[in-house]
């Protein structure tokens, strides 16, 4: 009943179904009623993980090696349970810089590098093809193992079959269309297929179940349940070798899988395409932490039943492992379980090859065939009007070319291989992308070149150890080339490198391309540096959840949102180029004329929307070109920061000027004040001179006034009028001359007759000249006490005179009438001629002491006393000894007489000589 | 009340001990030929882990207050990832 066109019909109904599926969600999607926003079906479209390797693989692995199929699931498991901080992060990265595939990520992260992109396209491209090889290879043994129903046979190689009758061929096709039709409908700039992922979904749940249902039946309808196979795999003996992990390289080989897994569970890139592109919510991924490890945990719970109920019900060997799936319900007779399992596994390979064909054509039409067209014929390209179309072309053929290649694969190579050994190739490749990725997103400090380095390093050793042994069991370069390594050398050997032997080549070739990749990544990192774009780049990755807003990009633009909005609609048409814009304006409440300039916020929210189709090298170009190629290279950048930097400058400088002007007003300020001050004195001298001549002025004039009106006055009368005339006027021109010379001392333009003088002499000749007054004065006495050998002085003799005059003068004035003496004493004093002029008359008080050395200050009340003098005696003396470099001051209580007391220095000479009798007296 | 990270340490803990549990050294132990319940000794401890880790990250994430624990400010818990991720042996 198994024949040839039942199992096709099956098929094609199967994928049929599909097809419906695929093409509802997507209705629903444009409804905007999604289908697959949901935790579960984000957690089953993961499951894209297991591939007909999962399906037919495992079992073949765990019949021949037992366990060891398991690190392959228990790595995922792992990975997820920390999913929420590495895989959200990745997600939340992407949406921000709208990722599309795993190079978009990587050429993004190292400053949207060309090169990047397209080597981890090429790496993607060269290390999956074998793995989708592989799904082709299995659903052509699955059908040719079924179509020989109710006989057991293992299919001859292929490679005799023609290959027009080749299922294979048909299948690698229909999944193209398949891919075709529902991976590039449109281009879109968050790239979410979700007819697509509800397909995956679906088949998702088909393979569980399918493999479930044959899982139970094997262990519960053909044995007595789980116990009972391994008791009777136990008496079998030989198949209790199974039941453990034999030796250090099953450890090692343990460890370097469980690896590989957690890596390639996020970097495969039909993984990246479902867990990050093809999220639309990023709190899914709570709910797929455990949903997801319980989908791989339900699915490899059968697997060592049937690979053991294989191995007993096919002692005699013959029957590949890969098939048990298959030949164990086929040997029960059960020929629907067999349909059935066939359809679990053609589900689990198709889910496989759509997503990972979706996933290499978007990477190698944005990361590889873009930029190169963009590159070569910029000039024609970057003017069409129609790139939507073009991209989706690229992306189709692009499709068909993977699917062919990988059919080509299966034809030339494939066959030498068991399921898994290809699969975990291919995992050794994608692992080459972990350091660049985890690198990326945890520290700042990876550079372009270190990534560059890594990758390449990683890739070469992973072909030389991978790649090209596997050409050698096919046949294309001597099998010489693993046994004894190239030319002989047994240190080269690609299987046991530099003598690392002993292990399987995948732990093998693990250990030394993560040895090569990781230290080549962090050590050339370590020793380059990063450009300007790196830099915001790597910083904008490792701090997703910091800021997640894009870092602004340096531009001097002169485009117009016109230009960008033409930009757009070439690359995603006209619909959604607007919506894209209308969403700005939502999102950002501001209103965007055709005709406005271009701001730093537009621009790059156009890139990410453009990077959403072409990815983010391409979209980087394309945004340059329209912003009239006005992109700064690092060198433009540099001089913006050499500009800035001496605009730091010039405003240090303005700093400094404006300190210097404050100071500078602050001194003009203080002069102003002081000058205020002087105008002030200034009025107030005016205004006491005038006072202070006025007075006598009066006294002359009443009394000459008296003597013209009446001109019979007495002759005592009139000569007692005539004196007091003459004294006043006397006493004014005094005064004025006082004025004067004061006036003239203050000004410094008095003359000075400067000399070496013996003290003694100038003194005795100016209490000589006053010898007069105090004859007049009898009541006081005068006492000097003057030594013989004063050393010189350096002064002006009439100058000196006057200041002696004047204390001497004042003295005799101040006197007690009765009893009153004067003492004047002199001695040197520490390079001084020390004058002290001494009496006992009234005394000054405290708060006079200071006063009576200013201008018309007089002790006492000069309003009732008749004042003694000019009040300028005083004042003239102080502007002498100043300008003969001494002091003048006072000592005094009232009642109780005055000390004036003043200082000269010594002339040079005096000075010395006077040291020299210091001296002696000692 | 728990402690606002209260989860995410919670998982760091789990991986950690996953990564244990699921690795050559215990492993040893288990690497028996004998069987427990009819199914070899190591089959049933790596699908007994394998289980009970599951179930633990389960109740985990699904506990209230889970959502809101992991969801909290971002921004403070950029720094701590740095210190987790150095935990997960594939980064290097």
């Amino acid at each position: 009943m198994l024949s040839g066109p039942v199992i096709i019909t099956v098929a094609f109904l199967y994928l049929g179904l599909l097809f419906a599926i695929a093409y509802y969600g997507d209705k629903r999607a444009d409804q905007g009623r999604s289908l697959i926003a949901n935790p579960t079906i984000y957690a089953l479209s993961i499951a894209v993980y297991c591939t007909s390797w999962t399906f037919y693989g495992s079992v073949g692995r765990a019949a021949s090696t037992g366990v060891d199929f398991l690190p392959i699931y228990l790595g995922p498991t792992l990975t997820f349970i920390v999913a929420w901080f590495v895989i959200r992060k990745i997600i939340r990265i992407s949406k921000v810089n709208r990722i599309t595939s795993i190079a978009d990520f990587v050429a993004s992260r190292y400053g949207k590098s060309f090169q990047l992109g397209g080597l981890v396209t090429v790496i993607a491209v060269v290390g999956i093809l074998p793995y989708i090889s592989l799904q082709l290879k299995a659903i052509s043994t699955s059908f040719s193992v079924l179509l020989d129903y109710p006989e057991i046979v293992m299919p001859t190689t292929p490679a005799s079959a023609v290959f027009l009758q080749d299922t294979a061929f048909y299948v690698a096709l229909i999944m193209g269309v398949f891919a075709i039709l529902f991976g590039t409908r449109h281009i879109d700039a968050s790239e979410h297929h979700e007819g697509m992922v509800a397909a995956i979904a679906f088949e998702s749940i088909v393979k569980l179940v399918a493999f479930l249902t044959v899982g139970l039946f094997v262990t519960f309808g053909i044995y007595g349940g789980f116990g009972e196979i391994f008791a009777q795999a136990e008496a079998s003996g030989a198949l209790s070798r199974l039941f453990i992990i034999d030796g250090v390289a099953a450890y090692t080989s343990w460890i370097t899988l469980t690896l590989l897994a957690m890596g390639a569970i996020v970097v495969l890139p039909r993984q990246f395409q479902m867990l990050v592109v093809e999220n639309v919510d990023e709190r899914h991924l709570r709910k797929a932490m455990w949903l997801f490890p319980l989908y791989l945990l339900l699915i490899n719970i059968f697997v060592l039943p049937i690979a053991f109920a294989g191995l007993l019900h096919f002692p005699q060997g013959g029957v590949d492992g890969d098939t048990f799936v298959l030949t164990v319900p086929m040997k029960e007779q059960r020929p629907i379980l067999a349909l059935i399992a066939f359809i679990g596994g053609l589900s689990a390979a198709t889910g496989m090859i759509i997503v990972e064909t979706i996933a290499l054509a978007t990477m190698v039409c944005n990361d590889l065939v873009m930029p190169l067209l963009l590159r070569v014929g910029r000039l024609h390209l970057s003017e069409r009007r129609d790139l939507a179309g073009i991209l989706l072309t690229i992306r189709r053929a692009t499709i068909i070319v993977v699917v062919l290649l990988g059919y080509a694969y299966v034809r030339l190579i494939g066959e030498s291989y068991a399921l898994v050994t290809i699969g975990l190739v291919s995992f050794a490749a994608a692992m080459q992308f972990v350091p660049a990725i985890v690198g990326g997103i945890y520290w700042k400090g990876a550079t372009k070149a270190g990534a560059v380095a890594g990758l390449t390093g990683g890739f070469l050793v992973w072909t030389y150890t991978l790649l090209l042994p596997s050409f050698a069991r096919s046949g294309w370069i001597s099998q010489s080339f693993v046994e004894n390594g190239p030319l002989g050398l047994a240190l080269l050997k690609p299987y046991a490198l530099f003598g690392l032997a002993g292990l399987d080549p995948i732990a093998h070739a693990t250990i030394w391309t993560l040895l090569v990749n990781v230290g080549l990544f962090v050590g050339v990192s370590l020793m380059t540096f990063q450009s300007i774009i790196e830099r915001s780049q790597a910083v904008q990755f490792v701090e997703i959840f910091k800021r997640s807003a894009d870092v602004g990009r340096v531009w001097r633009g002169r485009a117009t949102i016109g230009d960008l909005k033409e930009l757009l609609v070439r690359f995603m048409g006209e619909a959604r180029a607007n919506a894209a814009f209308a969403r700005f304006e939502r999102e950002n409440k501001r209103h965007l004329h055709d005709h406005g300039p271009a701001d730093s916020d537009i621009v790059s929210y156009s890139e990410r929307q453009l990077a959403g189709a072409i990815g983010a090298a391409s979209a980087r170009i394309m945004v340059a070109s329209v912003l009239r190629e006005e992109m700064h290279n690092i060198d433009e950048v540099v001089q913006i920061l050499d500009e800035a930097s001496q605009l730091v400058v010039y405003s240090r400088q303005l700093e400094q000027k404006s300190r210097e002007l404050e100071a500078a007003t602050a001194e003009l300020r203080a002069a102003n004040e002081r000058l205020k001050e002087l105008d002030k004195l200034k009025d107030d001298f005016v205004a006491t001179v005038s006072h202070e001549v006025r007075t006598p002025l009066t006294s002359i004039r009443s009394f000459s006034e008296i003597l013209r009106d009446n001109p019979d006055l007495d002759a005592d009368q009139r000569h007692k009028f005539v004196s007091i005339v003459v004294q006043e006027s006397e006493r004014l021109s005094r005064l004025i001359n006082d004025i004067l010379d004061l006036a003239k001392m203050e000004a410094g333009t008095s003359e000075w007759h400067m000399a070496d003088l013996a003290p003694k002499a100038v003194i005795e000749q100016a209490l000589a000249g006053m010898a007069g007054l105090f004859a007049k004065a009898r009541h006081v006495s005068l006492e000097t006490r003057i030594p013989d050998d004063l050393p010189p002085i350096r002064a002006d003799a009439d100058r000196l005179t006057q200041v002696i005059v004047n204390l001497v003068s004042n003295a005799e004035k101040f006197c007690t009438k009765e009893n009153g003496w004067i003492r004047l004493e002199a001695w040197q004093e520490a390079g001084f001629l020390r004058v002290d002029v001494k009496d006992n008359g009234i005394g000054i008080a405290k708060k006079d002491q200071e006063k009576i050395f200013e201008r018309f200050q007089q002790a006492g009340n000069t309003l009732t006393d008749k004042p003694q003098g000019t009040g300028l005696g005083l004042p003239i003396c102080r502007q002498i000894l100043l300008r003969f470099g001494g002091a003048i001051w006072v000592d005094s209580e009232p009642d109780h007489g005055a000390t004036f007391s003043f200082r000269i220095p010594l002339s040079q000479s005096g000075a010395e000589a006077g040291a020299a009798t210091f001296e002696t007296a000692q | 009340m728990q402690a606002p990270s209260r989860t995410r340490e919670l998982l760091v803990a789990l991986f950690l001990l996953g990564a244990l549990l699921l690795a050559p050294p215990l492993l040893i132990i288990f690497n028996q030929a004998a069987r427990v319940f009819g199914v070899p000794t190591l089959y049933l401890y790596l699908f007994a882990v394998w289980a009970v880790l599951i179930a633990l990250v389960a109740l985990a994430v699904e506990r209230r207050h889970a959502a809101n624990d992991l969801a909290e400010a971002d921004a403070n818990v950029a720094n701590k990832e740095s210190g987790e991720a150095a935990g997960e042996p594939s980064d290097a």
